[in-house]
């Protein structure tokens, strides 16, 4: 027991990246992490499971795999503007039965948050709602209004609470421009988010050009439309020696780009979303509005390369893109219907499919979701050391369950995972040792 | 004759020929030929739809289509009622699922969609109890004009679709038109081809059953039938194409080209054409042209669909066609 105070929680028998261990928390820090049975267990009692320490409630976690609570580094709250899709405190239930202890939340809010009196309203209300947590770092537009012409107030927006900056639903195609923001941005100690899109070969597109686009009549927009701009990042990033993170990377091409990026030591970093590594444009050839997202779902040789991307490193992070919109918003010809799909209630779930399928293993999704996202936005992240803050979720990894209204907590059920079976559910959540869910 | 048992139709919408087993199809095909004949009769009305209704909801302008389905059903009696986009509240902003539900309060028994939006008449279909009939959805599907297509063909070639050749020239990228013919046409066994220039093929057109051609001297030589498709003269705005001159000289299909293909090589086009740009007038006005033909077919055709959806049987099978399938 290193602890100075007594410890408040004791979880006993979980599994940590494969270890049976009893964590104890004491002023919700981690206050010692041991092997099951022996830490601060008297001798003599109970073989295998320690005794909780006189004070602490007791949890006996057997069967459970123990998390530390993740970061999803890319969502859309829809607070202020578009509350019947998401608010923060529907957004935020859905990362805290998620397993989330942050969300970073895009400015593309309406109005869009390019003043800090927006900024910090939305964290305001994030804290009356779940006090807590799951806390929210919202992320501040770029430029006024995302129009792309004119540098928002970075430095107000930085002090206000904003963690990184972004112009992510209307992205900055002035590269002039989109180099400023980076600059500015690195003066606040901030990285600039980018949704890398060339805006023409996107035009009017509706899904990924490619076979299935052409099969069933729908304008599709090419994968050299994200790598053209990833391309340009990485070069932009390389020559003013400052980092730029590349949001919701789709395709085989950008990852080989930022690949090349790493090799010469260019201070990009990206992330992909959980539907990129497990669904293609196939599933539109029913015109499913459901999996109409931007960037459009690829190919297998797209998912192919983001799985090999993911386990090496080449993307850093995994983020939702959680993009709730309302099922009549959703109910229209393809064509018509917005972008997006929601991401907090499944992604753990999703992810961790691809550590049953051995895709990925547990120290992969603890690297994917926690550590790096923490490394890149400066965040605190719990890596169960003595001292660390006590934000941790338990999964079970056998449990079924159906996204459905019932089991999930987003106002908005516009996934294409909606009515089918995943496997591992988040079963408690603590968040500096407060239990949250 | 065969009395005894009118086989089922299995299907309650035509969305796209990729749903149609070739038995069904000639099935469709001959009852068709059997309205064509009634078509040609002094009186050309016949009672069977008599009580059934059938909305023509075009919610992107067709006068030729809606006119054809229109005949159609009115030439089997039944009651045929017209919702253009601009007369219903589309216009304002109703969504399709709206629209899709206030038809359906009126209990029609079929509704013919035309809507510039891929996948929207499955989505009315999905939604709708009643038969749902695709008359053309966004650059998707066009399911009867295939069929008529199919049918003017039969008409020149008879049963041995097998082997023939036919070349799809013009904006295929754009066409359900040309989706729904390759499709059809190349199920039968019909070699297709296309020729257009590359900004005009859609994305893995090498995947399709096709050989592609982008020079017209190369694609039409010994060729069967070429099937002429109508130029958006937009796709210049949209910087798919140079001048509409420099198009006109190299894909406009002509008498020259005619020689070239196979003896007895008949011209088709969907129509309305823009005669000089992507047919020559007087090719369009040719005896090889079964450009009349085919409005012909279309009636018949669509007569064919309507009553088969409408009774979900088929009519009474002859002894000379129930082996064809
Ligand atoms: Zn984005």
């Amino acid at each position: 027991m290193t602890a100075t105070t007594s410890p408040s929680l004791f979880l006993r028998n979980a599994r940590l990246l494969g270890r049976m261990v009893d964590v104890a928390v004491a002023d919700g820090r981690i206050a010692s992490v041991t092997d099951s049975g022996a830490g601060c267990t008297p001798a003599g009692t109970d073989a295998g499971s320690g005794a909780a320490p006189a004070g602490a409630e007791s949890i006996d976690a057997k069967g459970m795999v123990l998390f530390p609570a993740l970061i999803d580094a890319h969502t859309h709250m829809r607070e202020p503007g578009q509350e019947y899709k998401e608010d923060i405190a529907s957004g935020l239930a859905a990362a805290a039965h998620g397993g989330f202890g942050a969300v970073l939340c895009m400015a593309n809010t309406k109005p869009v948050n390019d003043d800090a009196s927006i900024t910090r309203d939305m964290i305001d209300t994030a804290r009356r709602h779940w006090p807590h947590g799951p806390r929210l770092h919202p992320i501040g537009a770029a430029t006024v209004g995302l129009k792309g012409t004119e540098l928002a107030p970075l430095a107000e927006l930085a002090e206000a609470g904003c963690v990184a900056f972004s112009n992510d639903g209307a992205p900055v195609p002035d590269t002039e421009m989109f180099r400023r923001c980076v600059e500015y941005a690195a003066d606040q100690g901030k990285v600039v988010i980018d949704h890398c899109e060339d805006p023409y070969l996107a035009k009017g597109a509706h899904m990924n050009e490619g076979e299935t686009s052409g099969r069933i009549g729908v304008k599709g927009q090419p994968d050299i439309g994200e790598a053209l701009h990833v391309a340009r990042d990485i070069l932009l990033a390389d020559y003013l020696k400052l980092p730029i993170h590349l949001a919701h990377i789709s395709c085989r091409r950008s990852v080989e780009l930022i690949a090349w990026a790493k090799q010469r030591g260019v201070p990009v970093t990206a992330e992909t979303c959980p539907h990129y590594l497990l669904l293609t444009d196939k599933e539109l050839l029913g015109y499913d509005t459901k999996a109409k997202v931007n960037p459009p779902l690829r190919t297998d040789d797209d998912v192919a390369a983001l799985r090999e991307a993911v386990q090496s490193g080449v993307i850093d992070i995994l983020a939702t893109d959680h993009a709730p919109h309302a099922a009549h918003e959703k109910e229209t010809p393809l064509d018509e219907a917005p972008n997006g799909i929601t991401g907090l209630d499944t992604a753990v779930a999703l992810t961790w499919g691809l550590v049953r399928e051995g895709v990925l293993t547990e120290a992969d999704l603890i690297r994917l979701w926690a550590t790096e996202p923490g490394r890149i936005f400066g965040l605190p992240v719990n890596g169960f050391n003595v001292g660390d803050p006590a934000d941790f979720f338990l999964l079970d990894p056998e449990e079924k369950w159906v996204p459905s209204r019932g089991t999930m907590h987003s106002k908005s059920l516009n996934t294409p995972f909606l009515g089918k079976e995943l496997v591992g559910r988040v079963k408690a959540l603590w968040l500096g040792g407060v239990k949250v869910v | 004759m065969q009395h005894a048992q009118r086989p089922t139709w299995p299907h309650k919408d035509l969305l796209d020929v990729t749903q149609l087993t070739r038995a069904e199809l000639f099935h469709l095909l001959d009852t068709a030929a059997q309205f064509h004949d009634i078509n040609r009769r002094p009186v050309k009305k016949v009672p069977t739809l008599k009580g059934k209704s059938v909305v023509l909801f075009f919610a992107e302008p067709s006068t030729r289509t809606k006119t054809s389905f229109d005949v159609a059903g009115k030439r089997l009696s039944a009651d045929t009622f017209s919702l253009a986009k601009s007369g219903s509240s589309l216009s304002k902003g109703e969504s399709l699922k709206d629209t899709a539900l206030t038809l359906q309060a009126m209990t029609p028994d079929i509704i013919v969609i035309r809507h510039s939006s891929s996948g929207a008449a499955q989505f009315l279909a999905e939604r709708l109890d009643c038969s749902v009939v695709n008359a053309g959805d966004g650059w998707h599907a066009h399911p009867t004009q295939a069929l008529l297509d199919c049918y003017s063909l039969r008409q020149v070639w008879g049963d041995t679709f097998e082997g023939r050749t036919l070349l799809i020239l013009g904006d295929i990228a754009h066409s359900r038109v040309a989706r729904s013919n390759v499709h059809l046409l190349s199920s039968l066994g019909v070699k297709v081809r296309l020729c257009a220039p590359r900004t005009l093929l859609p994305a893995g057109v090498h995947n399709w059953p096709v050989t592609i051609f982008n020079r017209l001297d190369d694609a039409v030589q010994g060729v069967d039938a070429v099937m002429c498709l109508r130029l958006q003269l937009e796709r210049q705005q949209a910087g798919l194409l140079p001048d509409l001159r420099e198009y006109a000289q190299r894909f406009c299909l002509s008498p020259r080209h005619l020689a070239m293909a196979a003896p007895g090589a008949r011209v088709l086009h969907p129509g309305p054409m823009n005669r000089g740009l992507e047919i020559s007038s007087v090719l369009a006005d040719a005896p090889e042209s079964l450009i009349l033909d085919q409005v012909a077919a279309g009636v018949a055709t669509r007569m064919a669909i309507l009553f088969l959806l409408a009774t979900r049987t088929g009519i009474e099978q002859t002894a000379d066609n129930g082996g064809r399938a």
